[in-house]
Parts: structure tokens; C-alpha cells; sequence
């Protein structure tokens, strides 16, 4: 069970004065779209710990994680890039998810190689980050976030770097370890493609505020506000864009 | 987590003991003395013009010849040795200062190299060594290669795009000079002066040795003398906060001019320049980078082949001079460990005030303060803490720990620069994810910042370690017969002018300091690609 509420959230950064309401129903995909330095990437750490809300509470499942250290949410969180440890080969970037100092038993060697296996990795343990793509280095991070088993993933932008075909792909691979596992996902991206592909709903954040939350293709379809249509531009929803 | 500040805290701390030590014993004694008279004495007077006049010159001769060996090498991307020269370049820095000073004697002495071609042309021999003239050969020696090797980022800075647009434009080497290398330079160069004119300003060992007596005496010579031969505390505590007030009053006053410009590294493409293909260039920057590789490496070579000719049986022989080895190994691995450390957990601090609660300032300022000691010279505190404890404890009998002690404090602006900017960027890289996989504390150490920092840790210990072995200038304060360290003995030697013994005694303490270096940077650091 884990519904994600933040409530009246408040952070400052620098001159900006953040304020975030938004409910994320247990097992949906939610995508987030926005201006850059609208608040995206400050929002999704905020849920998963990084940053600390100045007042107001965020609860994920029900319970209260406002004051918690991030690796006791019960959250994973991928990021643009550096999401492995260059120095450490596959297996233990991916060992790191199930004890942060890599004592692993064999069972939990076992669960590693699994992962691995579920995001189509499997054979490529003793690698390291230099020597995969930039594709099989997210399913790497796709992996540990499979055997940290926790039921909320936030996604900021981690497929931005990739090309169209290949983020296809890996929104794919989301949506079926989503269905699999029945994750909450938070879906950051810049690409209005995206969020009409993955995601049931769509919030659209502007200035440090969740302006705008609702279904995917009524909002990108309607664009009603003044900001999300000047964010929008020209941007039409074409055919090949459709949900299935 | 109030944790990650405790380790700078406690660097501070060390810096506060023995740099607040230090002023506690000097403000304690000043109160006795007669300030007034002391600054309108002849003698100190003198001693001030001196110090500023010699260290004014040495700038503009280390760094003036630094901007066209810098340019030379900026432009010849492709001359035959070029990374060899820059390694050359980079040895002064470590080098034992009394190694380099017996070098440039040999060199440029009475029978020197120089004076011998002089002779060859019909030039009357003479002795101009020991006064002004060595001061200053000394110092370009030390602070040449170091400028060119602070100024030498100012072309990497330079995008492709500029040259491509300069010789699209057909600039000249005299335009390109002035509209884009110049306008750079200028932003550079008060910082890099600065920095050499500070290392004159405070220069011990070279004026020491080549001053030629109390008519070219700068302050830290007067220091010493005042402590070691006329016993004279009150003077030394005089010169000491002339010293400081000195250097406080330079140090604000660069401020002003000194901009901190982001050199960001560009792709180098020295081919594209407009003026590479030029005869007159190519024989005027191989003329500039022959003389500056003759420069550096006809004293070190001196030095070298002196030693190897000299009594090295007897010298080996001496029991003194392992015993000196030993003492001198001592205090620079203590030193060392003790800059490391101590830089160390001043920077794990400063990263987490700058990523983590957002004080990039405080952080700043943790990093400004570890450099403290360009201000306060080594024999500042050395003569403030000789103050505060001669009273209470037998200085001389604690005299290695002080040196440690100095010395480390010495290292740190070293380590700071050195094992900074990987730190931080391990921070910026890793610290979220550290954070959502919990891992922290010891698992964080050995699995993320030891894999990642062990190549600058390494350097930075072998850089502070190097640069206390090879150190005379507090030792000169407190070294006794039992205490004598290696650059002590050499010392000893020179002014006893068993010059042949002091031939032997540089290239060991020569060998023992790079040996150091090496034996640490890759013990430590480890080898292998990363």
C-alpha cells in the first residue's frame, strides 16, 4: 500500500519559495512535467528524502516519512545520471541494493543475478559501468531498485540522455516491472511523449507549484491553463503518441 | 548529520592550538617591548626595503619569463619533450631548497659554469653571488617553473572556436597576443604574482645561504638571528608582528585585484592557432623553452655530479648522517599523515557544508583558513611558540614535535588544493545515492571514498611528506645536536664550507625526498588505470 501524499510541503531554495499539495494513488503512474527549474527534480527529492520539507508533512502507505533518512522511505529513486558507482562492476552496484556494505549471502546472490535476468542483463555481473551503454547502465540501477523491493519509484528523467527508440524501450520495461511488482511511480520527463505513453495521470508543476493535476491526454488535449499552454508550444498529440 | 562536522572541526581546532598558540606567545611577550623605537631603528628599517625590494624583483623575474615559456609551451603542443619539460617543472617545488641553492651555486658560484664561459669570452671571473644578484637567481629558480606551471591553464582555457575565428580573421602573433591571450592573462596573473611574491617575501633558506651577511637581511633572517645568535626574544617578537602585519596588509590588498576567473578546460587545439607556422615563432619559442629546461636543469645536474665526485664513503660512513636520515623520515611521514588527515577532515566538512546544507560560504571560508599559513610564515609561529613555552617547557628538547606540528599545518593549503576538487566531485557524484542505499560511515569509506580518493590522497601525502623532508626553516629554530635533521646537517656543512661532504649529503637528502615521494604516492595511491 503505498499512496503518496504531500501536504502543503514547503522549501526554499535560493529565492524560491516552493509549496507542493499532490496525491498519488496506490500502484498509478504519474507523470510530472514542467519548466526547467519549475520544481521537478525538487519535488521528487523531497518524497525520497534528499531535500527537508521547511513545513509540512509527506506520508507515504499512511505513515509519516517527513523526518526519515532516505534509505529507510520505503522509495527508490533513479537518477539523470550517476546512478552507478564507476569503480564497482554490475554485480555489486546491484549487490549494494540488498546491504549497503555488500556482505551478501548466497541467497542474496541469487536475487541479484535475478534482477539482473528481469531487466535483461543477465551475463554482464563482472562488467563495469564504462564498458555498458548508457541504456544497459539505467537497467543496471533498474535492477538494484528490484532488489531494494520498495514500493514507491521515482524515475527523474532517467531516460532523458537516451534516443527515442531506446526510451521507448525502457518505459516499457517500467510499465511491466510496475504491473509486475505493483509500484507507485513518479515519472519526471521532458518529453510530453512520455507522459502520454507511461502515465495514467499527469501533474504539471510551474514555479515551485503543482499547478495542474489530471488525466494524461485531457490535460495535454485541453492545455485550459495560460502556463502549461506556453509550456506546451505547438506541441500536438499525434497518432503514433496514443495510449494502447 | 552533526557528525561530518566533527572532523574539521577538529583540523581547525589543531590550527587554532598552534597558529592561536603561536599569537598568544608573541601578543604576550610584545607587551614588553618598545614598538615606537624598534620601527624607527636604522637596522629595521633596512631589513623591511630589503625584504619587499627583493621579493618585488624575484616576481618580476620568476614571473615575466614565466609568460613566455608558458606561451612557448602553449604554442608548441608538439616539441620534442614538451611533458618531459613539464615534469622538470614541476621538481623545484619538492626539491630540498638548499639541493637547488647548492645547485645554483655550482653554477653560477666563482668557479661556476657561468663565470667559466664568461671567461671563455674574456669576461674577468667574479664573485656576484652572495648578495642581491643570488637572492634572485635563486628565487626565478624555485618560482619559475611554478608560475609557468600556474599560468599554462590560461591557453587550455581558450576555446577552439577563438582560434579558428583568429585565423579566419589573419590575426598575427602580436594581435593574438594582445586580443585574446593578454585580456586572459591579465585576469591570471595578480593571483600567480601574488602567490610568488608571498613565497619570496617569506623566503628563509635562500637568503640564509646567498644574502652574503646582515646587509641583505630579510625579516625571517632577522627572526632567526635575533632567536638563535643574539638571544634577543623581544627583537625576534618584533619582527615577527612586523611580519604579519606585513603579509595581512599585502594579502587584503590583493583581494581587490585578485579575481578568481573559472578556467574551464577547453579541447586543446593548438594546430588550429593562426601563428604556430611562422619561422621567426618556431626559433624564438625554441630558443625560450631550451633556455628554461638549461635553467632548471643545469643546477640539478650540478648538484648531482658534485655529489657523485665527492667523499661518498666517508660521508655514508658517518653515523650522523643516518641518524639524521632517520630523524628527518620521521617528522616527514608524522608531517605528512598529519597534513593528510587534517586536510582530509577539513574538506569532508566544507563538502558536507557546501552540498548539503547549502553554505557554500562557511564552506569557503573552512578552505581559505587552511591556507592561513601562506600569511603567517613557519617562522612566525616557530618564533610565537618558542615564546610561549621557552617559559614553562625545554624548547628545544620538544623541538621535533614542533617541526611536525609546523610542518603539517605548512602541508595543508597543498592537500586542500590537491584533494579538493576530486572530493568534492565524488560528493556532487554520489552523495544521494549514498544516501537512499544508506550506505555511510566505514562502508561508505571503503567502498566509495577510498576506490575514488586513494590516487589524490597518495599525491597529497606524498607532496606534504616530501616537502617536510627536504625543510630547513623551523628545525633552524629549535634543532639541537640531538635533533638535527638531514637539511640541518646539510646546512651545517655549507656554513662550515666542507663543501665536497655537503656535495654528497644534497644528493642523499635529494634522493631521500623523490624516494619518499614515490615509495608514498604509489604505495598509497596504488597504480593501474583509474
Amino acid at each position: 500500500m503505498a499512496r503518496v501524499e504531500l501536504d502543503a510541503v514547503a522549501f526554499r531554495y535560493e529565492d524560491m519559495q516552493m509549496r507542493f499539495d499532490l496525491q498519488v494513488e496506490d500502484g498509478e503512474c504519474l507523470a510530472v512535467i514542467g519548466p526547467s527549474g519549475a520544481g521537478k527534480s525538487t519535488l521528487l527529492a523531497l518524497i525520497a528524502g534528499f531535500e527537508h520539507a521547511g513545513s509540512g508533512s509527506i506520508r507515504i502507505g499512511g505513515q509519516d516519512v517527513t523526518s526519515l533518512h532516505p534509505s529507510v522511505r520505503p522509495v527508490t529513486m533513479l537518477f539523470q545520471d550517476h546512478n552507478l558507482f564507476a569503480h564497482l562492476d554490475v554485480a555489486a552496484n546491484v549487490g549494494l541494493g540488498v546491504h549497503p556494505g555488500l556482505k551478501l549471502t548466497t541467497a542474496d546472490r541469487a536475487r541479484v543475478a535475478s534482477a539482473l535476468e528481469q531487466v535483461g542483463l543477465s551475463g554482464l555481473t563482472e562488467r563495469l559501468p564504462s564498458q555498458l551503454s548508457g541504456g544497459e547502465r539505467q537497467r543496471v540501477a533498474l535492477a538494484r531498485s528490484l532488489v531494494r523491493d520498495r514500493p514507491v519509484l521515482l524515475l527523474d528523467e532517467p531516460f532523458g540522455a537516451l534516443g527515442p527508440a531506446l526510451r521507448r524501450e525502457m518505459l516499457d520495461l517500467v510499465r511491466a516491472l510496475q504491473a509486475a511488482r505493483k509500484l507507485t511511480v513518479l515519472l519526471v520527463s521532458h518529453q510530453p511523449e512520455d507522459a502520454l505513453y507511461a502515465a495514467t495521470r499527469t501533474a504539471f508543476v510551474h514555479a515551485g507549484h503543482v499547478l495542474q493535476v489530471g488525466a494524461t491526454r485531457d490535460l495535454l488535449d485541453g492545455a485550459a491553463g495560460t502556463e502549461l499552454r506556453a509550456y506546451l508550444g505547438e506541441f500536438q498529440i499525434r497518432e503514433s503518441g496514443r495510449l494502447d | 548529520m552533526i557528525r561530518r562536522l566533527v572532523p574539521g572541526t577538529l583540523t581547525l581546532l589543531l590550527l587554532g592550538l598552534v597558529i592561536g598558540g603561536a599569537f598568544a606567545g608573541l601578543v604576550r611577550a610584545a607587551g614588553t617591548v618598545d614598538y615606537g623605537g624598534f620601527l624607527q631603528s636604522p637596522y629595521a628599517r633596512r631589513v623591511v626595503t630589503f625584504t619587499i625590494w627583493q621579493a618585488l624583483l624575484s616576481t618580476l623575474l620568476s614571473v615575466g619569463p614565466a609568460v613566455l615559456v608558458a606561451r612557448a609551451l602553449a604554442r608548441r603542443a608538439a616539441f620534442p619533450g614538451r611533458a618531459l619539460l613539464l615534469r622538470l617543472f614541476g621538481l623545484p617545488l619538492v626539491l630540498p631548497t638548499l639541493v637547488g641553492i647548492l645547485g645554483v651555486v655550482a653554477i653560477y658560484g666563482q668557479a661556476g659554469l657561468f663565470n667559466r664561459l664568461l671567461a671563455g669570452l674574456g669576461v674577468e671571473p667574479h664573485q656576484f653571488l652572495y648578495s642581491l644578484p643570488g637572492i634572485l637567481i635563486a628565487h626565478a629558480f624555485f618560482n619559475l617553473p611554478l608560475a609557468t606551471r600556474l599560468l599554462l591553464p590560461v591557453w587550455g582555457a581558450i576555446p577552439g572556436e577563438t582560434w579558428r575565428l583568429a585565423t579566419q580573421l589573419g590575426m598575427r602573433s602580436r594581435h593574438v597576443f594582445r586580443l585574446i591571450e593578454w585580456p586572459l592573462l591579465r585576469q591570471v596573473l595578480p593571483g600567480v604574482g601574488g602567490i610568488v611574491f608571498m613565497l619570496c617575501f617569506t623566503s628563509f633558506a635562500v637568503v640564509l645561504t646567498l644574502g652574503g651577511g646582515p646587509a641583505n637581511s630579510t625579516i625571517e633572517v632577522a627572526l632567526y638571528q635575533a632567536v638563535r645568535f643574539e638571544f634577543d626574544l623581544g627583537k625576534a617578537v618584533q619582527f615577527a608582528l612586523l611580519q604579519v602585519a606585513i603579509c595581512g596588509i599585502l594579502v587584503a590588498a590583493g583581494q581587490r585585484f585578485v579575481s578568481d576567473v573559472p578556467l574551464t578546460p577547453a579541447m586543446q587545439r593548438p594546430q588550429d592557432r593562426p601563428d604556430v607556422a611562422g619561422w621567426g615563432g618556431r626559433i624564438v619559442d625554441t630558443a625560450v623553452l631550451l633556455a628554461a629546461a638549461a635553467f632548471v636543469l643545469l643546477p640539478l645536474a650540478a648538484v648531482l655530479r658534485h655529489g657523485l665526485a665527492g667523499p661518498i664513503h666517508a660521508v655514508i660512513a658517518d653515523r650522523a648522517l643516518w641518524l639524521a636520515v632517520a630523524r628527518s623520515l620521521a617528522v616527514a611521514v608524522a608531517a605528512g599523515l598529519l597534513a593528510t588527515a587534517a586536510g582530509w577532515g577539513l574538506l569532508l566538512t566544507s563538502r558536507e557544508l557546501r552540498l548539503r546544507r547549502y553554505r557554500p560560504r562557511a564552506a569557503a571560508t573552512m578552505e581559505t583558513v587552511a591556507s592561513l599559513v601562506l600569511v603567517v610564515s613557519p617562522l612566525v609561529i616557530g618564533t610565537g611558540l618558542f615564546a610561549l613555552l621557552s617559559p614553562v617547557a625545554d624548547v628545544f628538547a620538544i623541538g621535533l614535535v614542533l617541526v611536525v606540528a609546523i610542518n603539517a599545518i605548512m602541508g595543508l593549503p597543498y592537500v586542500v588544493r590537491t584533494l579538493g576538487p576530486p572530493l568534492m566531485r565524488v560528493g556532487e557524484q554520489h552523495d544521494r545515492l549514498c544516501a537512499s542505499l544508506g550506505i555511510a560511515g566505514w562502508n561508505r569509506l571503503r567502498l566509495v571514498e577510498w576506490p575514488l580518493l586513494r590516487r589524490p590522497i597518495g599525491t597529497a601525502f606524498a607532496l606534504t611528506a616530501a616537502l617536510a623532508v627536504g625543510d630547513l626553516g623551523v628545525i633552524a629554530l629549535f634543532g639541537t645536536q640531538g635533533t638535527t635533521t638531514l637539511p640541518l646537517l646539510l646546512y651545517q656543512r655549507m656554513a662550515a664550507y666542507q663543501l665536497d661532504a655537503a656535495a654528497v649529503t644534497a644528493v642523499v637528502l635529494a634522493v631521500l625526498c623523490f624516494g619518499l615521494f614515490a615509495v608514498i604516492e604509489r604505495g598509497v595511491g596504488g597504480h593501474g588505470p583509474r
